[in-house]
């Protein structure tokens, strides 16, 4: 029969109904202000204890809380006054110390079975929740700079050992240039560069002459040294990144030479900067022999003792150190190998020459902040950030014999502490410089704001399009209205399913949307105005009407696909955010404008004797 | 029932051509002598957003900048009276907002600093190339989709149509001297899109003519075409202007031009798939036999 669906058709769009709303849901409560506490390494349990703790530092700032929670990993507060939160995690900062990472945060109040369906709200960009975006660029010239610098060091002690003279060796650029007297000469350097440092390729000479060398580091030790280059930076970034307290911070590598950094929620990006811009350093000293030097704390106390006492003076310090593996030794024992730079490697020879038998501690120095705690004149507590220096020991071993650019740490408990070990090396010593190619800081009540004003415009925009639907296309209109809200239902469901990160763009992608997405309805109704005009029946112009406008919607919708496709593979953050809206209101748009305005319409007027339409 | 009315909108294509080419003329011209006025995204810089709780004085702004040694701050309002962006351009510096904001806080005046974007010459130059090269794909892909969907000349006459779109949404923003940052030129790709959208309705109804309709001429064809779909092409532009406007009035400054951009395009892409493509299509000699030879077997798909 005309203008019927089929019992299946009316349950399928039934089903996508309950789904939309199922998963629209969560994105209508809204959360809690909170404040999560986690701890600096993740052996730290933060149990029941820790909450209690927390919790009581709360109720000692007259701060009302509620629905505290602990997983072992991390606790979670929630603040019943939002304007407080930020006091409160002050509060609870102080409390607790610098070994705890505190960070604001929103707790979703998803119901518990929405979220056992896998319903969660839609993602906020960093235009919609306030916060710093960060594009850093590795200068992976000056890492290959300094490699070569040291490789060159190198080339020239081994020539001086072998007693090869030669006229000039020096770095250009990224080649090692050498200039030899004779061909004998030259020779001999060839044999201890191809058999020493195989990873150095020698070129053929710019101008042919026998006489020179020239080498230049092969691709694939580039490639390694670039990648670690961009690792140790990624692993010092995260580090820093921990201790600034944001809940979901992304610190991930982009390209070949870039890493994001993106802090959703923070309030104050001075601090940000300085922190990411910081340096954790390192310094090797010899253990002192007198009562004499500085007594510092084992950073994970072990069986040596709380502390060591070291010479004041540091031998070398971590801008000597170009990487540190974490290995094994012949006997599979852990260990740490260490390279250092070629002046870190003369100095370390110079001061183990004598010393052998002695130990040799490596402290690792971290600059941070604290909040202090103090009661003013008025009674009032204050909280104020101090900054101060840490020192501590992360490793202390004897000196078997003398050291050179490369030595090994040995003798540690196990690989855990070997791999922490080389990482906090890593951390000290940056590989190479980086520097800040983009930046864009957006205060939290801009976000706010822009959340206000793309929820308005959604609003009047929808508003205005209905009303011009059914001023137009009457009870036609409805049918398509009702669709171009279940649509808006749909599309929100996905987004929040698919964990699509909402933007201001992509607001406006929804906005843009809602005006095309009654397109199709407009094709559709103007065919049966059509049909009915060249003398169809009632139920054939319907039926008609959405049949031949179906590939017209097909067509149009498929290039506006592609289009949208493009614009999400060469855009960046907020462009992406406007693709992925418009692609998924398209596809949504196409169900809902197509088949449930069909079904609607079947179910008033399908299979009954009308004479008028009321379109 | 009677026949809906036919417009003889081919009869005045003569005039469209020269409309075309005078505005394509225009814009290419400003295109070419004075450009673009490139957003922070693509020229690099530092821009910072501040909030006052009253009204700011831009000049005062201005002046005080100026002293403390920024070379030719940009100081203006930002949608609103307190607010106040200042832009600083040349050699981009990322410390320079950090200064700025020192120098506007000294008077221990209230300020709520909104927003911070530096980006550095590099990121603006890819940017540029990234954004070029994406709308060539664009214009490529959906050439090859129509050339495969419909026929050559369809496909000649919808890129046609769409760069036309472009390069005179482009022209208006460079006459305007309208800002051109990254959210513009997502604009700009929705109206490629659009417009798209809407010439290919146009071009499915003139397929569908050519078959039905078997003895009249192209140019009537295309006529009874155009006709048919003008109430769904105007009514589909005017709720997508509907939009529009909500967002260029309420959407807030940062999708300002955004709005403006698709507004502009939404009303060319309008004018174009009424008589770029179909010109075009014209010009080219379409005819029932395009349409006959290449897609005999749809025919049986497109029956009630």
């Amino acid at each position: 029969m005309l203008n019927k669906f089929p019992l299946w058709k009316n349950m399928m769009i039934l089903l996508v109904i309950v789904f939309g709303l199922t998963y629209a849901a969560p994105n209508f409560y809204p959360p809690d202000a909170a404040v999560q506490l986690s701890g600096q390494s993740g052996a730290m349990a933060i149990d029941e204890v820790v909450l209690k703790k927390v919790e009581g530092a709360l109720a000692e700032g007259n701060i009302e809380y509620f629905g505290g929670e602990a997983d072992g990993e991390s606790a979670l507060v929630r603040i019943k006054d939002k304007d407080l939160q930020l006091r409160a995690k002050e509060l609870i900062q102080a409390e607790m110390g610098g070994e705890y990472i505190v960070a604001l945060n929103l707790a979703p109040t998803t119901p518990d079975w929405l979220s056992s369906l896998g319903g969660t709200p839609m993602k906020l960009g960093l235009d919609l929740s306030g916060g710093v975006h960060f594009l850093l660029e590795v200068d992976l010239d000056s890492a290959l700079a300094v490699r070569l610098e040291g490789d060159l060091g190198e080339i020239k002690t081994a020539l001086r050992d072998e007693r090869i003279r030669y006229r000039s060796l020096e770095l250009k650029g990224n080649q090692i240039i050498g200039q030899f007297r004779d061909a004998d000469q030259i020779a001999k350097a060839m044999t201890i560069v191809r058999t020493n440092f195989r990873e150095l390729q020698p070129q053929s000479a710019p101008s042919q002459n026998p006489l020179s060398m020239v080498l230049k580091l092969s691709e694939v030790a580039t490639n390694t040294l670039e990648d670690n280059a961009i690792k140790q930076n990624l692993t010092s970034l995260r580090n820093r990144v921990n201790e600034l307290g944001v809940s979901e911070p992304l610190v991930s590598r982009q390209g070949k030479n870039r890493i994001v950094v993106e802090l959703p929620g923070v309030q104050d990006t001075a601090e940000a900067k300085r922190i990411i811009g910081k340096t954790a350093n390192l310094e090797f000293r010899l253990e002192s022999q007198g009562k004499s030097g500085d007594s510092f704390e084992f950073r994970t106390p072990g069986g040596q003792g709380p502390n060591a006492l070291l010479e004041k003076k540091a031998v070398i310090t971590g801008e000597n150190v170009t990487d540190a593996r974490a290995s094994f030794d012949e006997n599979g024992r852990p260990q740490v190998n260490i390279t250092l730079d070629s002046s870190g490697g003369w100095q370390m020879g110079h001061a183990t020459r004598d010393n052998i038998g002695r130990r040799l501690g490596v402290l690792f120095i971290e600059y941070k902040t604290k909040l202090e705690k103090s009661v003013s004149d008025t009674g009032e507590v204050e909280i104020t950030p101090v900054p101060f220096v840490e020192k501590h020991i992360i490793s202390l071993a004897t000196v078997q014999a003398q050291l050179g650019k490369q030595f090994r740490i040995t003798g540690l408990d196990g690989q855990r502490e070997s791999s922490e070990l080389a990482l906090l090396l890593r951390a000290g010593a940056l590989a190479a410089p980086m520097y800040i190619v983009e930046e864009r800081t957006i205060g939290p009540s801009l976000g706010a704001d822009n959340i206000a004003l793309g929820v308005k415009s959604v609003t009047v925009g929808m508003a205005f399009v209905l009303l011009f639907m059914v001023v137009i296309y009457r009870a036609f209109g409805l049918a398509a209205n009702v669709a171009l809200g279940m649509n808006l239902l749909l599309l929100v469901a996905f987004m929040s399913l698919l964990g699509a990160t909402l933007t201001l763009p992509g607001i406006a992608g929804i906005v843009l949307t809602v005006g095309m997405a009654v397109d199709a309805n407009v094709l559709i109704f103007s065919r049966i105005r059509e049909e009915r005009r060249e003398g169809a029946s009632v139920q054939g112009a319907i039926s008609a009407g959405y049949d031949r406008a179906f590939v017209s919607i097909l067509d149009a919708n498929i290039t506006t696909l592609i289009v949208a496709l493009i614009l999400f593979l060469i855009g960046s953050g907020p462009v992406q955010g406007f693709a992925v809206t418009l692609s998924i209101g398209i596809l949504t748009s196409m169900f809902t404008s197509i088949v449930m305005t069909r079904g609607l319409v079947n179910l008033v007027v399908g299979g009954r004797k009308i004479e008028k339409l009321w379109i | 029932m009677t026949q809906a009315k036919i417009y003889n909108f081919m009869g005045l294509r003569r005039y469209a051509v020269v409309f075309s080419a005078l505005m394509l003329v225009v814009s290419s011209w400003s295109l070419y002598t004075q450009g673009l006025v490139l957003g922070l995204d693509f020229s690099g810089g530092t821009q910072i957003e501040v909030g006052y709780d009253q009204p700011a004085d831009v000049g005062e702004l201005r002046e005080k900048l100026e002293t403390a040694g920024f070379d030719n701050p940009v100081v203006v309002h930002f949608g609103s009276e307190t607010d106040v962006l200042i832009r600083l351009q040349g050699e981009p510096d990322q410390k320079l907002a950090e200064q700025v904001v020192e120098v506007l806080q000294g008077e221990d005046e209230q300020i709520d600093l909104r927003r911070v974007d530096f980006v550095g010459p590099q990121i603006g130059e890819e940017l540029r190339e990234d954004g070029g090269l994406g709308m060539l794909t664009a214009l490529a892909i959906v050439m090859l989709y129509v050339a495969i969907r419909f026929q050559l000349k369809f496909s000649v006459g919808a890129v046609l149509a769409l760069a036309h779109d472009v390069i005179i949404t482009l022209g208006i923003f460079s006459l305007a001297r309208f800002e051109f940052d990254l959210t513009v030129l997502a604009a700009v790709l929705a109206v490629v899109g659009y417009s798209l959208n809407d010439t290919i309705v146009v071009s499915d109804r003139i397929r569908e003519n050519f078959r039905k309709i078997r003895k009249a001429s192209p140019v009537e064809v295309i006529n009874e075409s155009l006709s048919q779909t003008l109430w769904r092409t105007i009514n589909t532009s005017a709720t997508t202007m509907i939009v529009l406007l909500a967002l260029f009035f309420i959407g807030g400054e940062l999708i300002h031009n955004f709005a403006i951009a698709l507004m502009i395009g939404v009303g060319i892409g309008t004018y174009s798939s009424i008589y770029v493509a179909a010109t075009v299509m014209l010009a080219l000699n379409v005819d029932r036999e395009d349409l006959l030879e290449t897609v005999e077997g749809e025919l049986v798909d497109d029956l009630p």
